[in-house]
């Protein structure tokens, strides 16, 4: 399963790319990350703000850096 | 929830009790602890410093908490749809007031750009917005009104609005749709679900919490220096120093002020206060609204953002329509008062 961090690259795509790494950690959850930076391909994923968290063609999260355990929240409700 | 309340009642009595006593705090640092003399530059520029920090902080915390939660009911998403089916002028109008109440960082100016025109909503208005949500934000309408009144905070809002609304309408006249890169009205969101957000009343008040952590951590520091330069400008800068170079009689002032406006950006904190400073010292108000105006509303990297979307001719026919609109409320300004 591949789990994507949306966005063009600055500081907050990092940081939620990096709490993201960590949440998946606490849920012992086997994905990996793959980081979606060129414009193009961002506006397919029709997010209006950055950066995007998205778990298959689910957009889970939008224009906000969630924490860590509001990240293991999403993912709980989405991945299963 | 209920220990989240009481927490935020506290704050608020202690924003209260500090807010209402600062000049008087003021007062007793200055004079009875430091026991500075009157009248003297230095502590003319350390007595506006004490007193001019704790209170726009002050105002900044509380007005970002305020706004922080009131945009949780303003997603870009609501707007898009509000904004949708529009016609020209009225679309124009909602863009424009949408755009102080929408969430909006300039990072996103890309990804907003594509949604807006995939949706159908007219190029003049998605600049109408464009132009609106950046130059009309809570950070510049607070260090309006801590440090120059309510009159010209409210001033710079509606002449913002003003600008953004006719610069938009006039964009979307001149139908520069062919500008736009090509592959923007190819590109669509296909198969893509997007998860919408509930916001309990709890997390209503996180985001206001959220908010002054984000935006007041990231702008504490320009307003820190920007009141010290004030604070010296203050103190030591002479009566009508500025009268020359930015009052009234040097017509020049104004277009200059627009251009130097421009690649400065994240400095905005950090410069209402220098400005306010030189407003004191015989600068114009109608100058000094177009400096700010251009800084807030023009800003270099945000133009180079957009450069991947739009093609040069509209970036250019963006910057020149805004700034015209700068220099019209400037000279009007300087003319009235």
């Amino acid at each position: 399963m591949t789990i994507k961090v949306i966005g063009p690259g600055c500081m907050n795509c990092e940081t939620l790319a990096k709490r993201t790494t960590e949440a998946l950690q606490h849920l012992n959850i086997d994905a990996s990350i793959e980081k979606i930076t060129d414009i193009q391909k961002i506006a397919s994923y029709g997010i209006l703000r950055t950066p995007g968290l998205a778990v298959g063609n689910k957009v889970i999260s939008q224009g906000r850096v969630p924490t860590v355990s509001q990240i293991e929240e999403l993912l709980t409700s989405y991945v299963a | 929830m209920k220990k989240k309340i009481g927490s935020v009642t506290l704050f608020f009595a202690g924003w209260l009790l500090l807010y209402f006593n600062l000049g008087y705090l003021t007062d007793s640092i200055v004079y009875s602890i430091f026991q500075l003399a009157k009248d003297s530059p230095l502590t003319a520029a350390i007595y506006f410093f004490i007193y001019e920090v704790p209170k726009v902080l002050l105002l900044l915390t509380l007005i970002v908490f305020v706004v922080g939660i009131i945009r949780t009911y303003f997603s870009p998403e609501r707007t898009r749809k509000m904004l949708g089916g529009k016609r020209q002028f009225t679309g124009n109008v909602l863009a424009a007031m949408l755009g102080i109440v929408t969430p909006f960082c300039s990072c996103s100016a890309i990804p907003l750009f594509l949604g807006f025109i995939e949706s159908g909503i007219p190029l003049g208005v998605t600049f109408s917005f464009l132009i609106s949500a950046p130059m009309i934000n809570e950070v510049a309408l607070v260090l309006l009104f801590g440090l120059f009144g309510w009159e010209t905070a409210l001033l710079y809002m509606s002449t913002g609005l003003i600008i953004a609304i006719l610069s938009g309408y006039f964009i979307g006249r001149l139908q520069l749709e062919r500008y736009v890169e090509d592959w923007v009205y190819t590109t669509k969101a296909v198969g893509i679900e997007i998860m919408e957000e509930h916001f309990t009343p709890a997390d209503r008040l996180n985001a206001g919490v959220e908010a002054v952590k984000d935006i007041v951590g990231k702008v504490w520091m320009y307003i820190l220096i920007g009141i010290a330069v004030g604070a010296g400008i203050h103190g030591y800068v002479p009566e009508n120093f500025m009268a020359s170079i930015m009052g009234k009689s040097a017509w020049w002032s104004v277009p200059i002020s627009v251009l130097l406006g421009i690649p400065m950006y994240s400095n905005a904190a950090g410069i209402i206060p220098i400005v306010q400073a030189l407003l004191e010292k015989g600068a114009s108000l109608g100058t000094v609204l177009a400096f700010m105006m251009s800084v807030i509303g023009l800003s270099l990297p945000e133009l180079i953002i957009l450069r991947k979307v739009l093609k040069l001719p509209l970036i250019l026919t963006f910057v020149g329509v805004v700034g015209t609109g700068i220099i019209i409320v400037g000279y009007l300004f300087n003319f009235i008062y």
